[in-house]
């Protein structure tokens, strides 16, 4: 067990046909549910109230007993472990937070620590740096939950979690009961944390787009507690494996799938670049060769003036005569969505596209973008993936 | 009541304090002479109200820890200890006379089994309002049940245990006052000796009222020092 996190731990995690059937329940509240979560990916669960998601996790650190099959953690089954040695060793993350009241923010974070008898030093050591990690001032440590905001208590939730570096954590709606602009920013938190800890994680929410953005692979359940279909954001949005997934991922998932992916990530159209003094010949050659009809004038380093009139191509050399400005100007590291966005808004239905240096990359359509929303998805899109640039 | 005799008290003031007294009125100089007479039932009060008050809560606390791990215990204990805290507190010190006698064992056996309800049910209440994600929180992050409960869920609890504990101490301060009559002394029986005389019985169950709040500033003092998280604000 480490205790720093630069030797942070993961392990794979696997549901084996487990099953949960309470006692005089006529449906079964997880139903044979098997699947893989790879070392340091997160794995979200998502689906409707009483679809079992929750119930699924808490049967991987025996708040809940399986009534049939079995989880493994590594190569290890849950079930052969005592509850409390297992549930050190996997970090446990609530709506509620459920901090202890009468305990310091340190005291809180050091819980699993002390339970495992570290000495005061090195328990002080670990508190201050996750304090760190979490972003949170040093002085925290001496305070008590009720003088923190709800965000930061969801902080020192998941640094509690993280205390004794454990390889897989479980969070239930997290970012549940915080505000919207507070949840979006902890979420963008955690997964700029997780890039760098690639802890194996079982996340639980009832908001899809939670789900897309969290999660590496995404589990649909259905009621009764079968899974739906059990794949990454991106194959989940293109290829719903049935009218249930479809329904619960909702009539705009070709929005959401746009929302995974940056300008950078698909094929833009090849437009003429042309400078002012060029010559007609060449110039023509150009546009013959680009996918779209019309030039863009661009300025010494490539930078985009606007398009090109029929008169500017009408004499021996290029002029600057404009059709219409080079508008909207897009950024390769723009979220596809927001592009799209910037297309609507605009009235050519043409965008610049515009490297680090405002040269001009490509040319975004929404044709770009409805040819895009039919190919297959790019395998390792998720929301992850925007956070890591 | 003691209009009449403070005015008369004035004029014979010099005369001595036993003026005063003869014509049964409230004497300070009387009840200065005579204050040392009250020490000793005043320290027999203080017994019969720390002994049964402990003896109590040592009892309620087991009791609310049993029924907190099987909840069907609690309708039962709170039947019983309700049973207790019905009999009439002299009756109860007759009945137990035939079983253990005239003196304290008589009394500090009533007045303990009065505190059981107050006591119990407030424990359980304290631990039963512990919020359900911090119990959840508390064994997710892999303390046993009994660590659940002496780490988090009591401590939690300290706030309405010791309301309870106030309740209790002021309960008793009061109906030790009767334990006279199971033959145990205390302020009661100062009481009793003259009853008629006004300033005796100023003096004796003043002291019981003194001795009531003192216990109640205490425990109130001993609350604050165990939660400085309830007084911490942002």
């Amino acid at each position: 067990m480490g205790d720093s996190s630069d030797r942070s731990t993961a392990e794979p995690l696997e549901f084996r046909e487990v099953t949960k059937r309470y006692p005089g329940a006529a449906q079964a509240a997880v139903d044979g549910l098997s699947l893989q979560v790879p070392a340091g990916e997160i794995c979200v669960l998502v689906g409707p109230s009483g679809c079992g998601k929750t119930t699924a996790m808490r049967m991987v650190n025996r708040m809940i007993e399986i009534t049939s099959g079995d989880i493994l953690l590594g190569d290890r089954s849950v079930r052969d472990r005592k509850p409390a040695d297992l549930r050190r060793e996997i970090g446990y993350v609530i709506q509620h937070v459920g901090l202890f009241p009468h305990w310091t923010i340190g005291e809180n974070i050091a819980t699993v620590p002390r339970l495992q008898g570290w000495d005061k030093r090195r328990i002080d050591t670990r508190v201050d740096e996750l304090l760190e990690l979490i972003g949170l001032p040093a002085e925290t440590r001496s305070r008590f939950p009720s003088q923190l905001s709800g965000g930061q208590r969801q902080r020192v939730g998941v640094a509690r979690a993280l205390a004794c570096d454990p390889p897989v954590m479980l969070m239930d709606e997290p970012f549940g009961a915080i505000d919207p602009i507070n949840r979006e920013r902890l979420q963008n938190e955690f997964l700029r944390l997780q890039a760098e800890l690639r802890k194996t994680i079982v996340f639980v929410t009832h908001d899809i787009d939670e789900a897309i953005k969290m999660g590496d692979r995404i589990a649909i359940l259905q009621e009764g507690g079968k899974l739906a279909q059990y794949a990454p954001p991106a194959e989940l949005l293109m290829y719903p494996a049935s009218r249930f997934v479809e329904d619960f991922v909702g009539s705009d998932r070709a929005l959401k799938r746009l929302a995974l992916q940056r300008v950078r990530d698909i094929d833009l159209w090849k437009a003429a670049a042309i400078r002012v003094g060029t010559p007609i010949a060449e110039a023509q050659a150009m546009i013959a060769d680009a996918d779209v009809s019309y030039a863009m004038l661009v300025d010494e380093a490539g930078r985009p003036k606007g398009w090109l009139s029929d008169r500017a191509l009408a004499g021996e050399r290029v002029t600057d005569d404009l059709r219409s400005p080079a508008h909207p100007i897009v950024d390769l590291d723009d979220v596809l969505r927001d592009a799209l966005a910037d297309l609507l808004s605009s009235e050519t239905r043409y965008g610049a596209v515009v490297d680090e240096r405002g040269a001009l990359a490509g040319i975004l359509s929404l044709e770009v973008i409805q040819q895009f929303l039919h190919a297959a998805p790019a395998a390792s899109a998720t929301g992850a993936d925007l956070l890591r640039e | 009541m003691i209009g009449v005799p403070l005015a008369q008290l004035q004029i014979q003031e010099p005369g001595g304090s036993d003026a005063c007294a003869a014509a049964n009125g409230f004497c300070p100089g009387w009840i200065v002479e005579n204050i040392d007479r009250y020490w000793t039932p005043l320290l027999e009060h203080v017994y019969l109200t720390v002994v049964p008050v402990l003896i109590g809560f040592a009892l309620s606390l087991g009791l609310a820890i049993l029924a907190h791990r099987r909840r069907w215990l609690t309708g039962p204990i709170v039947a019983i200890s309700g049973i207790f805290f019905a009999i009439p507190s002299v009756a109860a010190f007759f009945l137990l006379q035939p079983i253990t006698g005239l003196g304290y064992t008589t009394a500090i056996v009533a007045l303990v089994s009065y505190t059981l309800l107050i006591l119990f049910r407030n424990i359980t209440d304290g631990l039963r309002n512990v919020p359900a994600e911090t119990r959840d929180a508390a064994l997710g992050q892999g303390l046993t049940e009994r660590q659940v409960l002496y780490r988090v869920e009591l401590p939690i609890a300290v706030p309405e245990i010791m309301a309870g504990l106030r309740i209790a101490t002021s309960t008793t301060v009061g109906l030790a006052a009767l334990a006279v009559f199971a033959g145990a002394g205390g302020l009661g029986s100062e009481i009793l000796v003259d009853k008629r005389f006004k300033s005796n019985v100023v003096v004796a169950g003043g002291l019981a009222v003194l001795l009531a709040a003192a216990f109640d500033l205490l425990i109130l003092t001993l609350q604050r020092f165990m939660t400085p998280w309830r007084r911490a604000r942002a």
